[in-house]
């Protein structure tokens, strides 16, 4: 069976749904290595977003690593690490 | 010589008008904003009429970075907060973070917001409740929101008496300004017209149960029988007059005493504490009765708290010694909102010589007080009483006055 990987799309679509997007913020932009607090989202709007991620893949995220992962790219790769195995499954 | 404490900046959110212009001109027109509730079906519940904001569309006003963080209340509050800092001409990017501190009043937090997310518990399970509820519903949500957004570091904080609140909060901005922070963002703004909301006011037993909006709440009258709650209130910028000075700020008005007591336990044979307040408030001021042009009242809406606040009017001003004015009758009671209202009333009168009316009442003779009925009174007015009283025996006054 073909997987399906989480994608900075897919992310970008989470953030406005869970967050919302800052004033002065154009998250189709660059963003991929920018940091989060730069693009105006705190630790809240991370877990947001994860929990919104887990609704929505029924997967299970490692909340340590969700706090760890400061920028999009780091983000999409701990959504990857859970999404992988379960669609594998 | 102790620090003066102004008033610079207004923001209104009432239910008679969104914005200070609206909620003026609606309020010297005897316009009032009280109806059936929209905000849900109220059909089965006792109390079915409410004061709501009119057309306040927050995506107009708010990036959606924000929107689903905030409550109803919260969003009014920081749209209210915008528009006292334009009205202040403070830009807080101008100043520094330290030098600006937010302290408004509270009486339900973000209720709706809770709700929402209690009904996501139970219907949807735990992993559907938004990480924000952490503080969406919390007292202090308004002043920490308003405080993030606009970049103030100063002192921050919430009080919470219920109706006397938005006084307290009001009188906690002068004392910080007067221990050093030069610009407090201060008043309160309540919302909570949703089921949930509802119930817990209803619970007081107080909520007027008729259907008319002009016969429902009528404070003073010999029907008085209870009070229409309503959302919204006003945001207040307060600075230290040296520095509103020195930045050439516009001046409303001067916060020139308070006084703040609480009633006797229920059921002890002693006088309520709202004279008390009033007398500690002027005195704080250093005026006289006769130098106060304009009380207004808290006015309660029932025939005990009414009685007590005309007996305590009179005992210090004497019969019919000074106007008496309750503009709540247009948007009912707002809670903590609505002290900062009426002291945003208060400043508008200084300003354009004008006692706003007290509109729906047919006053009960035996309260011997001087009410500006249905039509605003021309008049000098220099100095103002503001009264609020809060659920749980919090009574509080404030004393402001013109500094030309």
């Amino acid at each position: 069976m073909a997987t399906k990987a989480f994608t900075l799309d897919d992310l970008k679509r989470t953030l406005r749904e869970a967050a919302g997007v800052a004033e002065g913020v154009d998250l189709d932009g660059d963003i991929l290595d920018t940091e989060f607090e730069v693009i105006g989202y705190e630790s809240l709007a991370l877990l947001e977003a994860g929990s919104l991620i887990e609704r929505e893949y029924g997967i299970s995220l490692d909340e340590e690593a969700v706090g760890d992962a400061n920028t999009p790219r780091a983000f999409i790769d701990v959504v990857n690490t859970q999404l992988a195995p379960a669609q594998a499954a | 010589m102790t620090t003066s404490v102004v008033v610079t900046g207004l923001g209104v959110a009432a239910p008679n008008g969104l914005g200070t212009q609206d909620y003026w001109s609606a309020t010297l027109g005897g316009k009032h904003g009280i109806g059936r509730v929209t905000r849900f079906d109220p059909t089965n519940y006792p109390a079915r009429l409410a004061g709501e904001v009119p057309g306040f569309v927050p995506e107009e006003h708010l990036p959606s970075r924000l929107l689903p963080q905030t409550d109803r209340v919260t969003r009014l509050a920081l749209v209210a907060t915008d528009w006292a800092l334009k009205d202040a001409g403070a830009d807080p990017k101008d100043l520094p973070e330290f030098d600006m501190g937010v302290i408004t009043a509270s009486a339900a937090g973000g209720f709706e917001f809770g709700q929402g997310e209690l009904q996501n518990l139970w219907s949807r399970g735990s992993q559907y409740v938004s990480a924000y509820q952490s503080f969406a519903w919390f007292y202090a949500v308004n002043s920490g929101q308003i405080s993030i957004r606009n970049g103030m570091k100063g002192p921050a904080g919430v009080v919470v008496s219920e109706g006397a609140g938005g006084l307290d909060a009001v009188a906690q901005a002068r004392r910080q300004i007067r221990k050093g922070t030069s610009l407090i963002v201060t008043g309160a703004v309540d919302a909570s017209i949703c089921p949930w909301g509802w119930v817990a006011q209803l619970a007081t037993g107080k909520l007027s149960t008729r259907d008319e909006p002009t016969r429902a709440y009528l404070p003073f009258d010999r029907e008085a029988h209870g009070y229409v709650p309503g959302e919204g209130g006003a945001i207040l910028i307060t600075e230290d007059a040296e520095a509103a000075r020195t930045r050439g700020a516009r001046v409303y008005g001067e916060i020139a005493g308070y006084g703040a007591t609480i009633d006797p336990r229920p059921g002890i044979d002693r006088e309520p504490g709202l004279r008390r307040a009033i007398q500690v408030a002027l005195a704080d001021a250093g005026v006289d009765t006769v130098d106060v042009d304009v009380v207004f009242a808290d006015g309660a809406g029932d025939p005990a708290g009414d009685r007590v606040e005309a007996e305590a009017i009179s005992d210090v001003f004497g019969d019919r010694g000074v106007p008496v004015t309750v503009p709540k009758t247009m948007t009912g009671r707002l809670y903590s909102g609505g002290a900062p209202l009426d002291l945003a009333a208060a400043f508008l009168s200084m300003r354009d010589g004008v006692i706003p009316p007290t509109v729906h009442i047919e006053p009960c003779t035996d309260y011997p007080l001087d009410l500006v009925l249905a039509e605003p009174r021309q008049a000098e007015v220099r100095t103002a009483l503001v009264l609020a009283r809060g659920s749980g025996g919090f009574n509080s006054a404030m004393v402001v006055r013109t500094t030309a």
